[in-house]
């Protein structure tokens, strides 16, 4: 009797308890979500609307915006591919091999999340420069690769390097050695063992270290803005024509653009968000 | 597997090469662009008035924008984990969306909102509060693009306690502070911290976010790294790689904090 009741009295005050304490921590988390990140979104989506149907497409489609889609997604998909091949080779190497410095060079993958994009720019658009460090072996060919959409690239690639890199390296490290001694037991080769055997079960994390960097290098501006000329028509990138319709007061194109962007972020997120439940499921 | 030597070699070299190329030339060349005629031109960089201006902005911003997301972080963990509700994963889901909205269309969303033109702008110039090209519109896109970061490394560890304790000590008598105070966050610190170091890092290094809102005015509303852009844009060199340096050493101290915290708390390395 007696434990019952305490048991009971312990219930409601967890009951009363429960709402006292949810109160305050809602309130914080819905006021910052909503001035931050909701409202916001709401002006975004309701001002590139406000144009009307015909007129946001003719924004969203306006030739300058088209070319500045094609500088974005292309680019940031060659340099998502480059470090989708490259990125698996160095998180193979890391996770795999031995050799002096490892550790520290494994932790200096992380220096375009720690370095601030502006400064990252500043430092590949003075060495990729026709007489930087890098640039210069490259300018007797009559290639240049800072103030152009190769500079664009190597932005690019700077930026979304390490999420495949980070993707896929606690999955090589849990990766059972029982699945290669089995390969070769049957007489598999080395390059056999990997194309046939590894290679398919790091593909979903690949594609979704891949997907990451993508929707990385996308978006990005800091790098970019400080690497490239962003003259119409030949490098200019998406983000940049959203900031520079923004400073000649076209809020109609900024927003409609800006909402392009936004949902094509969306999508990819989507996207990543099913890549990951693919590769639990591989995992399993 | 039974790769031979010789391709070992092979792609340890390639790796390295793709990663001096990529990434330690460029990290080593902001040092040498900032030191590389001695420390003269680096000191008077810093003697600049505009250069101490925006060392002031981006503090400022960073010591108001810090506090407000961790307070966020802290509350959004709370409410997500101690309590089931529909809609869950689609809240855990939007907290998330900065990290993928470009940092330009962040801005550019607060500017629709708080700008002359936008939704609040009349009201807020009526009393005469300036947010876009100001203080608070820093501070604002500051948070936006740091939203995530805490809330992410103290959901899993809450979820990995469990209610137990708090229960025990809520039957115990405990005030819901106290619980807080001496049981929960004693077992999520070590995550707070890795969050908190991340939000620093980025508050104090964002640029495109901030860039649309502030204005970038050298000397007004320009932070840190928009003077690296700015100075730059406006051939003073020497300027922008005094400030880059200055950022650069900041990222990398944050970077060897981080290295330190994951290997104390064995937080998995993540992306």
């Amino acid at each position: 009797m007696a434990i019952s009741s305490s048991s009971y009295q312990t219930a409601e005050q967890t009951k009363q308890s429960y709402w006292s304490k949810i109160s305050l921590p809602w309130v914080v988390t819905i006021v910052q979500l909503s001035l931050i990140l909701l409202l916001p979104m709401a002006a975004i989506v309701t001002k590139s609307f406000t144009v009307g149907p015909r007129e946001f497409w003719r924004l969203a489609t306006q030739p300058i915006a088209l070319s500045a889609y094609d500088v974005s997604f292309i680019t940031a998909l060659a340099a998502g591919l480059i470090n989708g091949v490259m990125g698996t080779i160095v998180a193979w190497v890391f996770v795999r091999y031995q050799f002096p410095g490892k550790k520290l060079i494994d932790a200096a993958i992380d220096i375009p999340f720690a370095l601030p994009t502006s400064v990252a720019g500043l430092a590949l658009a003075s060495i990729y420069s026709t007489n930087g460090w890098i640039g210069e072996f490259f300018t007797p060919f009559g290639i240049k690769i800072a103030f152009t959409r190769l500079g664009v690239l190597v932005a690019m690639i700077f930026i979304s390097l390490p999420f495949v890199v980070r993707t896929l390296q606690p999955v090589l490290l849990e990766l059972e050695p029982e699945i290669e001694e089995a390969a070769w037991s049957l007489g598999a080769s080395a390059g056999q063992t990997f194309w046939r055997v590894l290679l398919p079960l790091l593909i979903p994390s690949i594609l979704t270290g891949v997907a990451l960097g993508f929707a990385r290098a996308v978006g990005e501006y800091g790098t970019v803005v400080l690497v490239a000329s962003s003259i119409p028509f030949k490098d200019l990138i998406a983000p940049i024509l959203v900031l520079q319709r923004l400073e000649q007061y076209d809020y109609a194109s900024a927003a409609v653009i800006g909402t392009v962007l936004l949902i094509i972020s969306l999508v990819i997120l989507l996207l990543i968000n099913l890549l990951q439940q693919w590769s639990r499921r591989y995992a399993e | 597997m039974r790769s031979n030597k010789s391709t070992q070699i092979f792609l340890i070299g390639l790796s390295l090469l793709y990663l001096v190329f990529l990434l330690f030339i460029p990290a080593i060349f902001i040092f040498y662009g900032a030191f590389h005629r001695g420390i003269e031109p680096f000191l008077e960089a810093l003697g600049r008035r505009d250069f101490q201006q925006a060392v002031r902005l981006t503090l400022i911003a960073t010591a108001i924008a810090v506090p407000l997301n961790t307070v966020f972080g802290l509350c959004a963990a709370w409410a997500i984990t101690h309590r089931q509700f529909r809609g869950r994963s689609l809240l855990l889901s939007f907290i998330d969306l900065p990290f993928s909205i470009s940092p330009v269309v962040a801005g550019l969303m607060l500017v629709l909102l708080y700008g002359r033109n936008g939704w609040f702008g009349g009201w807020l110039e009526a009393i005469g509060f300036k947010v876009i090209f100001a203080l608070p519109g820093i501070v604002m896109a500051t948070c936006f693009v740091t939203l995530p970061f805490v809330v992410r490394e103290i959901i899993p560890l809450m979820q990995e306690i469990g209610q137990e304790q708090e229960v025990a000590a809520r039957t115990l008598g405990a005030s819901e502070w106290q619980i807080f105070r001496r049981v929960t966050l004693p077992s999520i610190r070590w995550g707070l911290l890795y969050g908190v170091l991340l939000t620093n890092a980025r508050a104090l290094g964002e640029f495109g976010a901030v860039a649309v809102v502030s204005g970038s005015v050298l000397g007004r509303t320009a932070t840190l790294p928009i003077f690296v852009e700015q100075a730059f844009k406006n051939y003073l060199t020497e300027a922008a790689f005094a400030a880059a340096a200055i950022l650069a050493l900041f990222g990398l101290v944050s970077l060897v904090l981080k290295e330190i915290l994951e290997r104390r708390s064995h937080i998995p390395i993540k992306s």
